[in-house]
């Protein structure tokens, strides 16, 4: 099983553990990642202010070079997911934004290949039962809230799960032996960067957010995307500080918490760099 | 007589003066506001609505009457996080964020400057993407607290990033010979000349 790999920029850098774990995770389960070489930025939410052929051509050079090598492209960041997707979307529904765009990215582009979220790579390509087939330790007893936000499930026409309610890190989660716990903000936005523009809104909607895991007696948040992450664990120490809270919610990337249940060392997988240190809640429950 | 004040507004004149406002408003966002009904399903579900001034339910109505400048001054349009709940569950398919999109690209261009701080941010992004072909997040972070004043601003989470391995200290360039920038020039060049699909 092989796909091209396309990290996103934060993977090098603010969710380094995402990148690390999804590697180990990969090389465990013997999935070839072929990363992309010399891959460029998505353009994210900027690029489309200044064109929207910018917009397409931007993700298009990654997805022009993994289908040179006929492979399906994998996407981590939910964010880069989303502009990958779209883009292939747009080429693949326009002769003349496909030829375009070939023009501009000086490579022939059909959109022949997939754009996959990691989830789906894991939980449809590879398969839920070879997954629980490969726990080595289960995550007995650990209720986990399964957090999508935003990209990954909207709009519709670019989802990888259902909008209201997604399912496919619940079944991750399940299959690994842990608890799926339902809540109410699984797709709730967290704000993106209000956090960092203008902390009174953006506090107030990540805590929201941490204050509903709690009520559903959540040990611990599941999520997908390196934006909900550094607001959910890199924010939480501050917004105790700020609203007078008291959250200490650790936060993990799914392929974390899947590879701690596959056994890989929490070393390997970068869970030390977390904001919200999880080694106390994974000690009490035996998976350190 | 007692004199009455009002600052009620004059419907009929908003939409009359501002008739051409809501053409190009339709036709760059791709919303015909005539579609919407007001039925709120937008508002009720809007992650940020709390923090607003006009509900996305209202921004649509403002437009539906022509009230460009009460639009344009809004610090909604500045608020709204594209995370498209309100599309997914808008019943008569309305883009309101692509519509907010338009919306701030309008007022930046009418020289409000509610939103300048935001702009700031995108075109420090394009510029990292364009010169090394990936953000270059600390470089992003540097620039905008320089050129935004704040120069402090979540300083103090800069030393825990830095020894959790989390910041690269310097930027990473790709080797692709020049083919990001060239992408850059053409696509600037074909909006310019009109020749986009």
């Amino acid at each position: 099983m092989k796909f091209a790999y396309y990290p996103g920029c934060s993977l090098n850098a603010t969710s380094i553990e995402y990148n690390l774990s999804t590697k180990a995770l990969a090389r465990k389960l013997e999935i070839e990642l072929w990363e992309i070489p010399q891959w460029n930025c998505c353009g994210a939410f900027y690029a489309q202010k200044k064109s929207r052929l910018l917009a397409v051509a931007l993700p298009a050079r990654n997805l022009a070079l993994a289908e040179r090598n006929g492979l399906n492209v994998a996407v981590n960041c939910a964010a880069c997911y989303n502009k990958l997707k779209a883009a292939r979307e747009a080429v693949k529904t326009s002769v003349e934004l496909q030829k375009k765009v070939s023009e501009v990215i000086e490579m022939e582009y059909i959109a022949s290949n997939d754009v996959l979220s990691i989830i789906e790579v894991f939980e449809r390509e590879y398969g839920l039962d070879k997954i629980a087939s490969r726990v080595e330790k289960p995550l007995a007893g650990l209720k986990v809230v399964s957090y999508y936000g935003c990209l990954l499930v909207r709009p519709a026409e670019l989802a990888m799960d259902d909008q209201e309610d997604p399912q496919s890190l619940d079944r991750i989660v399940a299959a690994l032996g842990g608890i799926p716990v339902d809540w109410s903000q699984k797709v709730e936005c967290c704000g993106a960067f209000h956090s960092t523009y203008n902390a009174a809104t953006g506090f107030q909607i990540i805590s929201n957010i941490l204050a509903a895991a709690v009520e559903a007696g959540a040990d611990c948040v599941a999520c997908a995307c390196p934006v909900c992450m550094l607001n959910l664990d890199m924010r939480q120490g501050n917004i105790n500080k700020v609203k007078k809270t008291n959250f200490q919610m650790p936060v993990f990337y799914f392929t974390e918490l899947m590879g701690l249940a596959m056994g890989i060392s929490p070393k390997e997988l970068g869970i030390k760099k977390h904001f919200i240190d999880p080694q106390p809640l994974l000690k009490a429950r035996n998976l350190l | 007589m007692e004199k009455v004040r009002s600052n009620l507004i004059s419907l009929n004149a908003a939409y009359a003066e501002n008739r051409g406002f809501i053409e190009e408003i339709r036709r760059e966002s791709g919303v015909n506001e005539k579609d919407c009904y007001q039925c709120g399903k937008c508002s009720a579900g809007c992650p940020v609505a709390f923090a607003m001034d006009y509900m996305p339910r209202q921004v649509i109505r403002m437009l539906q009457l022509g009230m460009k400048e009460e639009l344009l001054r809004a610090r909604t349009i500045w608020l709204c996080v594209n995370c498209v709940a309100c599309y997914t569950r808008c019943p008569q398919n309305i883009d309101l964020p692509s519509l907010m999109e338009t919306l701030r690209k309008k007022s930046l261009e009418n020289g409000i400057s509610t939103g300048k701080q935001i702009k700031l941010f995108g075109d420090l992004f394009l510029w990292s993407v364009k010169t090394f072909g990936r953000v270059f997040e600390l470089g992003l972070i540097l620039g905008f607290n320089l050129k935004s004043k704040q120069f402090f601003k979540d300083a103090m989470l800069g030393l825990p990033m830095l020894s959790r391995g989390k910041i690269s200290i310097l930027p990473h360039k790709i080797s692709d010979g020049g083919a990001v920038k060239r992408i850059f020039a053409r696509a600037q060049e074909a909006e310019l000349g009109g020749d986009v699909p």
